[in-house]
């Protein structure tokens, strides 16, 4: 079963990433953008067939790895 | 004196820091990351270096590691952990002292000689030190040191900054801030004040022909300090 998380940075933390993209979006003339924040995005292909548990696994690999709770969010999005 | 230094996949620096710890006298063995246990030690260091890549999160994967387990036993006990540049950043990763270190705020990576200034030397580490302000190397792309609001109250009440950014007299302003870090914080302890995590390197700071001598006097005074 397919999974897929996003990891966002929460809200008051700086992303100058971001800011660099933001701007260069400008430069290139796209006029409308507020912000910009970039984050990661996961695929991860876990070997359980009931997509509740499935979910859960992935929850937790979230929390103990693939985001960083003191700055990050993380959101699953898709189950197939 | 006992030290151990761990070597993960990417570090860059733990030898330099094997070659710091002798000179002032640690017997020091160098660690594998893989490794389940520790030796007997009076002092762990996890060296900078660019440890699995960076890949993830800087430190993230290194703090993983088969052998992490028992430094964090070691670190509970009381044991002394010292963390420099992405030992810093896998130290923040393994919880064992607060925040995170983002990106530097202008996208540079940094490498550069700073001032810092010694917050409190209630501590084994700075315990004893005469100077206050030390010139040290810094050499980044995530030294941005970042906290909750509520865990920035918590470090100052239990007095858990170790080092800030500063001139070379001392001053603790924005402008001397290399990376964009929070109140110009170069370095962590834990509560307790046995774990020590900090981005400028001292065992870059150990010979006067190559670099300055700053180094060295952390050194000295952390082996007497420990004896």
């Amino acid at each position: 079963m397919k999974i897929s998380a996003i990891i966002t940075l929460k809200k008051d933390v700086l992303d100058p990433q971001g800011k660099v993209i933001h701007q260069t979006l400008e430069d290139m003339n796209f006029k409308n953008v507020n912000e910009v924040r970039q984050g990661k995005y996961f695929e991860i292909d876990v070997n359980e067939n009931d997509p509740k548990k499935a979910k859960e696994i992935v929850e937790n690999m979230c929390e103990k790895l693939l985001a960083n709770l003191v700055i990050e969010n993380y959101k699953i999005i898709e189950i197939q | 004196m006992k030290s151990s230094v761990i070597t993960f996949p990417g570090s860059n620096c733990d030898r330099d820091m094997d070659v710091a710890l002798k000179k002032f006298g640690f017997k020091n063995k160098m660690i594998w990351h893989n490794d389940n246990e520790l030796p007997k030690s009076d002092l762990v260091v996890l060296p900078g270096g660019f440890s699995y890549g960076d890949y993830l999160r800087c430190g993230s994967v290194a703090s993983k590691s088969k052998i992490m387990q028992s430094v964090i036993n070691f670190a509970k006990s009381g044991g002394l952990v010292m963390g420099i540049c992405n030992g810093f950043q896998i130290l923040v990763e393994t919880g064992l002292v607060p925040g995170v270190l983002l990106r530097n705020k202008y996208l540079e990576f940094i490498c550069k000689n700073v001032f810092v200034k010694l917050d409190n030397k209630d501590n084994p580490y700075f315990k004893n030190l005469e100077k206050d302000i030390f010139e040290l190397h810094i050499a980044h792309n995530e030294g941005n040191y970042f906290c909750t609001e509520d865990q920035l109250k918590e470090i100052k009440d239990n007095n858990q900054v170790a080092i800030y950014y500063c001139n070379n007299d001392g001053k603790i302003e924005e402008e001397f801030n290399p990376n964009g870090s929070i109140k110009n914080i170069a370095g962590i302890l834990n509560k307790e004040k046995n774990v020590l995590g900090m981005m400028p390197h001292p065992e870059r700071m150990i010979d006067s022909c190559l670099s300055g001598e700053d180094g060295s006097l952390f050194f000295k005074n952390l082996l007497n300090n420990i004896k």
